[in-house]
């Protein structure tokens, strides 16, 4: 019997019009730092609210990621 | 999460302060603890007038909204540094902190460099051979400039910046890197006015991280600049400000501490003051702004050597 794919649930993080693709399951705080971002320079928002980055992540969501961090 | 006060999902986390708050909660808290800066490092008082530097950007307009809401006189003051870079980076900001003003019923006061000067900060930057692929220095220098010479003919007795926690340990770590003495000796939430003609300067954020000011943003709904000034890429600021974070990431309050602690060893008395003396300062003939160069002031000599418009490439 040929073995089945199972397919990832994956969530969407969205920052300055890119898109990161990042496995559903694991907290926000992790997704933030498996794309190589510092969770501190960033805030995130789902719905228009901001949420901390303890949440899991669910399949389908898409997450806004707002960097905090400028240079001037 | 939940929000400590109430229970409710919180919006933030502030590892640094083991403190996670809802919107409703944090938008009393951070005013709360800008007051309280304000109080312990003896900035202004109720009844002084207040001079905000506000960019379009989510601190310095964070902070006069926050200096709004606990009911300081306090006015705003954009400078048109005539950045536009591909985008209207400076038409942009304007519009933002104009809107912002209207619609608080705040007075805004705009200073355009070039309808002034005769030049935008890039087209002065390079025809003043002072900074030709970045402008930095002579911004910061047209600023200082602008900024002071409004306080004083004004009468604002106090000139508040949106300098936040991140800013100042940038520079402390920058600084610190470089043992730069003198700089480590200015470096201070107030910026006290030493002669008349030099106006106090200060910062209320300057213990609020700058995920904090960005999440009062965010959660006021203040509509605010997200793109980066275009000179900014690559800059020492933002290296060390990611330095920085990647080390906060470990150790959650270390950024807090570093300045903090700082600030301690300052008051104790680690950096003796420069033993060359503070400068001397006299009236520049020509402005009349306070100036340690021997005649004029470096700001009018920068438009005195302006080349003529054209002949630089």
């Amino acid at each position: 019997m040929p073995a089945m794919e199972t397919a990832t649930a994956v969530t969407t993080l969205l920052l300055r019009g890119k898109r990161f693709e990042v496995r559903s399951g694991s907290t926000l705080r992790d997704a933030i730092r498996k794309i190589g971002l510092s969770p501190e320079a960033v805030l995130a928002a789902h719905d228009g609210e901001l949420i901390t980055d303890d949440r899991i992540l669910r399949p389908g969501e898409e997450i806004r990621l707002v960097a905090v961090i400028s240079g001037g | 999460m939940k929000c400590r006060k109430c229970g409710e999902k919180a919006s933030i986390n502030m590892r640094q302060h083991k403190l996670a708050l809802c919107r409703e909660h944090y938008l009393e808290w951070l005013p709360e603890q800008t007051e309280r800066a304000i109080d312990h490092y003896r900035m202004f008082g109720r009844g002084e007038k207040i001079l905000v530097a506000v960019s379009g950007g989510k601190d310095s307009l964070a902070l006069w909204d926050i200096l709004h809401r606990l009911g300081y006189d306090a006015d705003g003051l954009y400078i048109d540094l005539g950045i536009d870079a591909g985008i209207g980076y400076s038409s942009k900001s304007r519009a933002l902190c104009e809107t912002f003003a209207a619609e608080r019923g705040l007075t805004l006061q705009v200073a355009g460099v070039e309808q002034e000067y005769g030049a935008s900060i890039p087209e002065a930057a390079r025809r003043s051979m002072r900074g030709r692929r970045k402008p930095c220095s002579v911004c910061g220098l047209v600023k200082r400039h602008i900024m002071n010479r409004i306080c004083r003919d004004q009468g604002y007795t106090a000139l508040a910046t949106g300098h936040n926690l991140d800013d100042e340990a940038a520079v402390l770590f920058h600084n610190a890197m470089t043992w730069a003495g003198g700089y480590l000796a200015r470096q201070a939430p107030v910026l006290a006015a030493t002669r008349s003609g030099l106006a106090r300067k200060v910062k209320p954020f300057c213990r609020i991280y700058e995920r904090e000011t960005a999440a009062y943003a965010l959660m006021s709904k203040i509509e605010y600049i997200y793109e980066e000034c275009p000179f900014s890429e690559g800059s020492s600021t933002l290296y060390y400000k990611d330095i920085l974070n990647r080390i906060e990431e470990d150790r959650p309050g270390a950024k807090l501490q570093f300045y903090l602690s700082f600030l301690q060893a300052k008051e104790k008395g680690l950096f003796a003051p420069d033993a060359a003396g503070e400068a001397e300062l006299h009236d520049c003939p020509q402005c009349g702004q306070p100036t340690s160069a021997p005649e004029k002031c470096t700001f009018c000599r920068l438009w005195e050597r302006l080349a003529p418009a054209g002949t630089m490439g």
